[in-house]
């Protein structure tokens, strides 16, 4: 696909095209679709983490009024595939997990259904549970492959040999928590079964993607993809929750099948989240690097234990950007799951980068402090000339780039490197560094269409926008490949009516999405010139990806923390990144994304931590009083900046995803301004004051 | 156990039928259909569902419906219609065609939005929208307390506090957004106590807080 040289819109500070919609609240989620005569849904969850339900007894439920049905594994339908089995609801009794649904109430309000809920008695044959990650397991095994195909191990050279030989080692083990995605918006589904000829089910879903959400329940159910509508115009954010459906999806189908006609409710609760919407898996990290005493790496390798649940695997490939990020001649990377009686993993922003380069890029750092050398030089000096592994070019690699602005905005240069000596009243002051990475993700299918309607270029694809911007920058790359004002185009998202899209996940949306637009942009033009009368019309699919060269973004973050010397309190007062990212669409919604990105990073670094109690399975703080995330007052200045980068070899806009980057390596920046300024290591997250406090005294 | 109460919403009277353990925000959303206040934790941790009742911030997932009979409660959507005056609704009309890109009238067609409402786009301080009309109405409510002198956890000394980035976190810090807005919410919410002082300097309306 030819690039596009001529830009007018693209790169151009619009205000969201949604925003008022938003500030009123008028902007209709998944829920809130107006329906006459909808019903409420009521998940039972289990209070065991694995067994069988011996006993189900919902007399005292059906009897309550205004309860319409009580759905459990011997009333509901049987479902066409149970292959996957976190999305079999009700289809028997075995119990893989503490919170999986056992039972479902539907009545006519919601204060009814919960309270029917709470009535059903469930009777439990439990077996031993176990849900504990530990390095140590006698039952690792390694996957197949790791999110979504790649190798779960990669050996390059030796080394055990080259860490023998090395003149500076670093062998350390880091690790990352479990964390829940936790949009604003609760996941939700409200659904309709129209029972007329051979039936019609339609969903409005809060999900990132219409289309693979219809191809999963259609499978599931046995329904061909066209007697199934999605419908979702805006989500209250996804962060890779939303990005599949989950079993609650399912449950509001069965529910809207077994009231033919009446439109169903389900938005989970909070605390339901905890167990049915997905999360991170912890990882263990061991990473080892040599290097000689210039600062040359020789040897590079990350060892990663995580979990799974028993019921369905996922793997996080975590291992994988230390597969490409630096230079070394030796270099191993290595999965390892545990299969425990925990809730399905899944994604959340930046799966496999986001954890993945924390222990990597801490282990940097102590490199940097055992070679007594500045991080961003060490960094600087492993510099690769073709991405390691593949041997491909790089479409463009700017990483050094981004260090260097990043240090020159940060005053850096004034740094003093040692640890634990500045003190600002009863503050440790310290400033650390991290590279960020992603990956240009484009998928394989979607497809555009353009229609002048009037004096409209009106432009169809079913895409998402998580609050990403794409009701804004879909129609600025629209308005560019027609060469008209962005004024005249209007677009139609959020719905299998409309062409199909790929889903919302891998940074990869307006990648693919734009680039279909580009596409149906050139057959329109080379159908109907400049001079098209109205109701012209043309249809664009992107193509084959090419996969002559080695994409990825770049990123690097810079981070000020302080640290009480009496509370062991950490304030993180200045967070500053700078992203080699591409042609940016749009300035205002793309600084949103990589701050919102980095905000969350912190929030990782200082914050989240699920706590799974392993006598039950339970995430014991499952609500947002204790699992917190940062709130207005833990942020104060954070500053994204990015190069000007032209990257012919991506797509047509030159684009680089942008909606995952600003997660990936904060927390090794705030755990490296930690050490900087108290001089202690937390190689575990989050950095809480009882990791600090020890070695403050 | 049903109850009847009448509730003014964004200036309508509304009737309607309660189960005595409906939340005013389940009151809103699942029987009068008013869906700008959002449902974000149900327990009063997220602010997503803050409403003005009588003026002040409060959160409808921690408030029985029954409580508000006879109540005013002022929403986001209400808010823009509130304040809208001949002045302001032309002045921004026109503002609206400079700018390209929110012609498709969906949004906001005919409606004239609250400073605050106009600051939050402006400074681009939402990205998926769920929290945006919960922090609206409590920036709003917010700034009335602080115009009425009421301290802050991070208000030091005695004297009148200035609205600055730390005291507007603090006051907003009720309220989560998870996409992260929050570097672009203070300077929102300051950009709207500015244009307010203005107006009332000027002589104009004033915060269009409803008492
Ligand atoms: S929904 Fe009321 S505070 Fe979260
Ligand atoms: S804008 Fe998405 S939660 Fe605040």
């Amino acid at each position: 696909m030819t690039f596009l040289s001529d830009t007018e819109a693209i790169g151009r500070d619009l205000p969201r095209r949604d925003g008022a919609a938003k500030v009123l609240g008028s902007a209709t989620y998944a829920f809130e679709t107006p329906l006459d005569g909808a019903v409420h849904l009521h998940p039972v969850q289990s209070t065991i983490a694995r067994g069988r339900v011996t006993e189900l007894d919902t007399t005292a439920a059906e009897a309550l009024d205004g309860v319409l049905a009580v759905l459990t594994p011997g009333t509901a339908e049987r479902l066409a595939s149970t292959d996957d089995r976190e999305l079999a609801a009700l289809q028997d009794e075995e119990v893989g997990f503490r919170g999986q649904i056992v039972a479902a109430v539907i009545a006519d309000s919601s204060e009814v259904a919960r309270h029917a809920a709470a009535l059903v008695r469930v009777g439990y044959e439990q077996a031993a549970h176990e849900t504990e990650l530990r390095a140590d397991r006698d039952d690792l095994y390694t996957p197949e492959s790791v999110n979504p195909d790649f190798p779960s191990d990669t050996a390059e050279g030796d080394v055990d040999a080259a860490m023998a030989a090395a003149e500076v080692t670093v062998d350390e083990t880091y690790t990352t928590a479990m964390y829940h995605n936790n949009p604003m918006e609760p996941h939700a589904t409200t659904a309709l079964w129209d029972p007329d000829g051979d039936g019609f089910l339609t969903l409005w879903d809060s999900t990132q993607g219409v289309h693979p959400t219809r191809t999963t329940i259609a499978s599931v159910f046995g329904l061909d993809e066209d007697r199934v509508r999605v419908v979702c115009p805006y989500v209250g954010g996804g962060f890779g929750s939303k990005g599949q459906p989950h079993v609650h999806v399912v449950l509001a189908a069965l529910a809207a099948r077994a009231l033919p006609g009446r439109p169903v409710r389900l938005a989970l609760t909070r605390q339901q989240m905890f167990s049915l919407a997905g999360h991170r898996t912890p990882t263990i990290q061991r990473c080892r690097l040599g290097a000689d005493k210039a600062g040359t790496i020789t040897a590079l390798a990350v060892d990663v234990v995580e979990r799974t649940s028993r019921i369905k695997e996922f793997a996080e490939q975590t291992g994988l950007p230390a597969r490409t990020m630096y230079a070394s001649p030796n270099r191993r990377t290595t999965h390892r799951l545990a299969a425990l009686d925990v809730p399905v993993p899944s994604w959340m922003r930046a799966p496999g980068e986001c954890p993945g380069m924390f222990g990597p890029e801490v282990v940097m750092d102590e490199l940097a402090e055992r070679l007594g050398m500045d991080p961003i030089e060490l960094r600087i000096r492993n510099e690769p000339d073709v991405e390691p592994g593949s041997g491909k070019p790089f479409s463009s690699r700017n990483l050094v780039g981004c260090l260097r602005e990043g240090a020159s905005r940060f005053g850096w240069s004034e740094r003093d490197p040692r640890p634990g000596v500045r003190r600002r009243g009863d503050w440790l002051v310290g400033t650390g560094v991290a590279s960020s990475t992603y990956p240009v993700n484009r998928m394989a299918q979607s497809t555009a269409t353009i229609r002048l309607e009037g004096d409209c270029y009106v432009t169809e694809i079913g895409a998402a926008d998580l609050g990403t911007g794409t009701w804004t920058t879909l129609p600025q790359i629209a308005a560019d490949a027609l060469g008209v004002p962005v004024s005249r185009v209007e677009v139609r998202i959020g719905d299998t009516d409309l062409p199909m899209a790929s889903v919302a996940g891998g940074s990869s949306g307006t990648t693919t999405w734009g680039s279909a637009v580009v596409e149906a942009a050139r057959a329109f033009r080379a159908r109907y010139g400049t001079e098209p009368p109205d109701g012209a019309e043309a249809t664009g699919s992107v193509g084959d990806p090419d996969q002559k060269y080695a994409k990825h973004a770049y990123g690097a973050q810079f981070v000020e923390a302080h640290v009480n010397v009496d509370t062991g309190e950490v304030r993180v007062p200045r967070l500053l990144g700078v992203f080699a990212a591409g042609r940016i669409i749009n300035p205002r919604t793309a600084r949103s994304q990589f701050i919102g990105g980095m905000t969350m990073g912190l929030s990782m670094a200082l914050h989240e931590d699920s706590v799974l109690d392993p006598r039950t399975g339970h995430v014991v703080n499952h609500d947002l009083a204790e699992y917190h995330i940062t709130a207005n007052a833990d942020v104060d200045v954070v500053e994204a900046h990015w190069l000007t980068e032209h990257d012919p070899h991506v797509n047509a806009m030159g684009s680089k995803g942008i909606g995952e980057i600003g997660i990936v390596g904060t927390a090794a920046a705030v755990s490296n301004a930690v050490w900087h300024a108290c001089g202690v290591r937390v190689r575990d997250l989050p950095v809480t004051l009882d990791k600090l406090l020890p070695a403050l005294e | 156990m049903d109850t009847e109460i009448t509730v003014r919403v964004d200036g309508v009277p509304r009737r309607l039928t309660v189960d005595t353990r409906t939340t005013l925000l389940d009151a809103l959303r699942e029987r009068l259909g008013v869906t700008s206040p959002k449902k974000g934790c149900d327990h009063g941790q997220c602010g997503a569902c803050t409403v003005l009742s009588g003026g002040q911030r409060v959160l409808s997932c921690l408030t029985l419906a029954v409580t508000q009979a006879g109540a005013q409660v002022v929403t986001a959507e209400g808010l823009a219609s509130e304040t809208a005056t001949t002045d302001e609704a032309h002045e921004q009309r026109h503002e609206q065609r400079q700018h390209e890109g929110t012609h498709d009238g969906t949004h906001a067609a005919g409606r004239c939005l609250h400073p605050v409402q106009r600051a939050f786009i402006d400074c681009d301080a939402f990205q998926c929208g769920y929290c945006t009309p919960g922090q609206v109405v409590s920036a709003v409510g917010m700034l009335d307390e602080f115009a009425r002198g009421w301290p802050s956890a991070v208000t030091s000394g005695t004297e009148a506090p200035r609205l600055d980035r730390a005291e507007v976190a603090e006051r907003m810090s009720g309220n989560l957004c998870r996409c992260a807005a929050y570097v672009n919410i203070v300077p929102a919410v300051q950009q709207a106590a500015e244009a307010s002082a203005a107006r009332t300097s000027e002589g104009a309306a004033g915060t269009g807080v409803a008492r």
